[in-house]
């Protein structure tokens, strides 16, 4: 996405006069941008750093300047080791399932003669549509141990009723399943796009020289998809770092810590503590971006390796 | 890009038709039959929380309990709907959605377009860096900016305020938006400006008159993903609403009808369906924009 504008064409010149009389106007024209987005993403991005070197309990209240002494602070908190490694998680286990079986669907649904494949991707995007923070309410509703309809399918089976989002052994689960149901629309989109990339007359080639099924899909489908499934794979990496609006709504980061992720545990220090510190928070919030940094850096940096690798081979 | 994915299946289907019929000609079509029977199954299964819960909003509290699975209610239960909507405030949640989401999607397309306009025809200095901000920041998590943002609407005296939130909403990177833009206006052809040039119109009139309205398609686009994002945002809205509970959006409200009333099982399926539904019917109604443009975001 970040490529478009070093690919395309440089833009047009106009002559040195022209430019020189359009001057405001440029300026006018970029201003709103610059503005709002330096006030309320660039300053606030930058300004944490500040912030996090602060002792300062809520809005308004005084606040002192106290180094570094946060970060000593987070380091050595298990929560926030905890809130790591639960987003983690969420990031390990959803992203491979959701990449893979969103290729499959993609891949059966972007077969023009199949009937109802218009319907189809409509059904499997609607979850997608939904607004997080309601489907996550709902699901608390669904996965009900008494009234919920999965427990009444349980008892229909003969099993024993399971309490999803109360007990800490199945929270983190349940949470995972319907973050991957509510997400899997988009991730299937993204292949849809990624497959009307591949030329036809491949596979018409293909089928002449008698390729299978199979054959097509290994030696002409997969090569062709490799460098979206890079793109695809870090897009979804991202926005599963950012599974807040979800697990707020279902679990609040309980039972026990058990479904904690960053963003809820940096909100939660901020905002709805009994004890609620925003420096703090801050602090964590930065901590939170250099995360973000490393995972999208070594995404990044593993692609480069691996095409890298190729061009050599080749 | 705006037939991106339904042209080229198009072309796909007649030149595989001959082959196809030459060997297996029954057991292909079969095939299919099949694989869409499997997929429709498939199918209702991945949609049946969302009818279960529109099913819920209409049944009364034993009904839920006593019916189980079943997405039909022995009784319609409509008062539902008119508790949450009156009672629980939801019709003050809808209003407040409506207004945010508005102005925010009004803001963003008119200030990217506009930016991306002028990055695309213009050399200009600190384009490069400004670019290069852009998009070095899609990455950023709420988590990061989040106090800031609060600090800084508190000191502006925005904070319980919807300006505060949409301001906050409309300031958020947008990269894509810009992008798509950018990416339009460097295609258009040079003489098209030089036409308006010639023909005595000014900058700003090229712009609104000629480029604008060219845009339609992106415009589209833009305007339905940023509609999507902003409804259904949630971070912000929570917590620019702390101690304003009138001013909430649907989906905080829906977290505090829970938090009050989470007992009343069928008021919070008629609250959850009168927050998704609005959503969900545009989706249907301008899907072609909503797919296409995440499908031309991911392939530029």
């Amino acid at each position: 996405m970040a490529t478009t504008l070093t690919r395309s064409a440089p833009p047009p010149t106009p002559p040195r006069s022209a430019r020189a009389r359009h001057g405001g106007w440029i300026a006018l024209f970029v201003a709103p941008t610059v503005v709002l987005f330096g006030l309320y993403t660039l300053w606030p991005s930058l300004s944490s750093v500040f912030y996090s070197m602060l002792e300062w309990r809520g809005l308004g209240t005084d606040r002192s300047f106290i180094g570094l002494s946060h970060y000593e602070r987070a380091l050595a908190d298990p929560l926030f080791w905890r809130s790591v490694g639960v987003t983690m998680a969420i990031i390990a286990v959803t992203v491979p399932i959701r990449v893979a079986i969103a290729l499959v669907l993609a891949i059966m649904l972007n077969n023009p003669r199949l009937p109802l494949a218009r319907l189809l991707r409509t059904a499997f995007f609607l979850p997608v549509v939904a607004t997080t923070a309601i489907v996550g309410i709902v699901m608390g509703f669904v996965l009900d141990p008494s009234a919920g309809p999965v427990n009444t399918l349980l008892e229909l089976l003969g099993l024993p009723p399971v309490d999803f989002l109360g007990s800490s052994d199945t929270a983190l689960g349940s949470v995972m399943a319907v973050h991957i149901w509510k997400w899997m629309g988009i991730t299937m989109i993204y292949w849809l796009a990624a497959l009307q990339t591949v030329p036809m007359d491949l596979y018409e080639a293909a089928e002449i020289d008698g390729a299978g099924t199979w054959h097509k899909f290994r030696h002409i489908t997969l090569p062709m998809l490799t460098p979206f499934a890079v793109i695809i794979t870090l897009l979804t990496v991202v926005e599963t770092m950012q599974v807040f609006d979800l697990v707020l709504t279902m679990t609040g980061g309980g039972p026990f810590f058990s479904t904690l992720v960053t963003e809820v545990y940096i909100y939660e220090q901020a905002f709805t503590s009994a004890n609620p510190n925003l420096g703090y928070a801050a602090t964590l919030g930065v901590l939170f971006g250099v995360l973000t940094v490393i995972v999208v850096g070594s995404l990044l940096l593993i692609t480069r390796l691996v095409r890298g690798r190729k061009e050599v081979t080749a | 890009m705006t037939s991106t994915l339904s042209r080229p299946t198009a072309e796909r289907a007649s030149p595989a038709k001959g082959t196809d019929r030459r060997r297996l000609p029954v057991s292909r079509k079969t095939m299919r039959w099949v694989q869409t029977a499997i997929l429709v199954v498939v199918a209702l299964i991945w949609i049946y929380p969302l009818l279960w819960i529109f099913a819920a909003s209409v049944k009364d509290a034993t009904g839920i309990f006593a019916g189980g699975l079943s997405l039909l209610p022995e009784q319609w239960h409509w008062d539902n709907y008119s508790r949450a909507w009156s009672e629980a405030g939801f019709s003050r949640y809808m209003i407040n959605t409506v207004i945010v989401t508005v102005a925010t999607v009004a803001i963003v397309v008119v200030r990217c377009a506009a930016a991306g306009y002028v990055i695309a025809r213009y050399r200009f200095r600190g384009r490069r860096l400004l670019i290069g901000v852009l998009a070095a920041t899609m990455f950023i998590p709420t988590g990061l900016f989040i106090v800031p943002v609060v600090e800084l609407s508190d000191v502006l005296g925005l904070l319980n305020t919807h300006l505060g939130l949409i301001l906050a909403l409309a300031g958020g990177g947008h990269v894509a938006a810009v992008l798509l833009y950018a990416g339009f206006f460097a295609q258009i052809p040079k003489e098209l400006e030089e036409a308006a040039v010639v023909d005595g119109a000014g900058f700003a009139r090229t712009f609104f008159r000629i480029m604008l309205p060219l845009s339609g398609p992106i415009t589209a686009t833009v305007v339905v993903l940023t509609f999507l994002a902003t409804w259904n945002n949630f971070f912000l809205p929570l917590v620019f609403t702390f101690s304003v509970p009138d001013n909430r959006t649907l989906a905080v409200g829906m977290l505090a009808f829970e938090g009050t009333n989470s007992t009343d099982w069928s008021g919070l399926a008629a609250a959850a369906s009168l927050s998704l539904l609005p959503i969900l019917a545009l989706f249907v109604l301008l899907q072609r924009h909503f797919v296409e443009g995440i499908a031309g975001a991911v392939k530029s």
